[in-house]
């Protein structure tokens, strides 16, 4: 068995036809394997999700990271690309449901695809795995500290998105939530709404909070990294995908 | 979080990037993650050439301290400038 991945910039099919850029990285043994959808934070599609993205592959794991910013800014470096989004009030809801429908379509293309596909998802790309979770057909779903799940945008603010706590009961698979107990989106109380929404639907789901740490507390060049909670979150996810996603 | 919290405002005046100096013509400024300085939560500043494309721009992440304090100088030297400088 080997332990050889591949990882490159790639293109995908997402929503509405559209070709967009991807970064995949993935193992080259060709025993079957589940897939992941990385979804990149607000910040963008830059090297720390890709790295997460080459960790999930060195796992065992295929993984692909859409852009999601491509096509405001194509070739932009990550950080020109994420402004320009965010002054335009984020990813619209529809078009991020056909990106990660398309990065799907190409894991399980993949010669060593099980057929398994996950998402996961950091800050707003834990709203987004949601999303996703409760839009098409996936066999497991990891929001990290992901805002606006529950709750309303507060007044002001230009982003274009809505609470979808109300889409729980179309959940189509097992959800992993990790929070940081000191997040204020979302809060706390928002994290224990959305439990409570997921008993009522009957569905599958795993949270944890940690004490002593935020928002984007797997952020390992940002202030808010927090090393306890964030291995410990690692070793739940891979726990959790070991056994969603295995044939 | 991501806030989203963006003030927009049309500008005029040149600013100096990766690419040399170049006309701005619109500014975004906003409370959020910054991209390099070590804060959770920055005020951040794009200057920006729309038509140069998302490249167009010239960003500052400061410490909201260190905005407010750049607020007020900025206002202490307009101030202090003699009105009828063109």
């Amino acid at each position: 068995m080997s332990d050889a991945l591949l990882a490159e910039t790639i293109r995908i099919t997402g929503h509405n036809g559209d070709e967009i850029e991807a970064y995949s990285a993935r193992a080259l043994d060709e025993s079957p394997r589940g897939g992941v959808v990385v979804i990149h934070h607000l910040p963008g599609y830059d090297p720390q999700t890709k790295e997460i993205a080459r960790n999930f592959a060195y796992h065992g794991y295929n993984a692909v990271v859409p852009n999601l910013y491509w096509r405001e800014a194509p070739g932009a470096s990550p950080d020109d690309a994420a402004a320009t989004a965010r002054a335009n009030g984020g990813v619209p809801d529809e078009r991020l449901v056909g990106d990660v429908a398309g990065a799907m379509a190409y894991l399980k293309g993949l010669s060593n695809s099980n057929g398994k596909v996950a998402t996961i998802g950091y800050c707003s790309g834990g709203r987004q795995s949601f999303l996703a979770a409760v839009s098409l057909d996936l066999d497991a779903a990891v929001d990290c500290y992901g805002a606006f799940v529950v709750g309303e945008v507060p007044e002001g603010m230009p982003l274009k998105v809505g609470p979808i706590v109300d889409k729980t009961p179309n959940l189509s698979c097992p959800l992993l939530g990790l929070f940081g107990e000191e997040d204020a989106y979302p809060s706390p109380a928002q994290v224990t709404e959305l439990e409570e929404a997921l008993q009522a639907a009957g569905k599958t789901y795993e949270f944890h909070s940690y004490p002593n740490a935020g928002h984007a507390f797997f952020s390992v060049n940002r202030p808010s990294y927090r090393v306890e909670a964030a291995n410990d979150g690692w070793e739940k996810i891979f726990t959790f995908y070991a056994k969603y996603l295995s044939a | 979080m991501c806030t989203y919290i963006t003030e927009k405002i049309a500008i005029e005046g040149s600013a100096k990037g990766a690419s040399g100096w170049i006309k701005v013509t619109d500014g975004s400024v906003y409370l959020d993650h910054p991209v390099h300085a070590p804060f959770g939560h920055t005020l951040n500043i794009d200057f920006l050439a729309p038509e140069l494309g998302p490249s167009g721009r010239v960003a500052v992440e400061l410490h909201q301290d260190s905005a407010r304090a750049l607020v007020k100088a900025i206002q202490a030297v307009l101030d202090a400038a003699p009105a009828d400088l063109e």
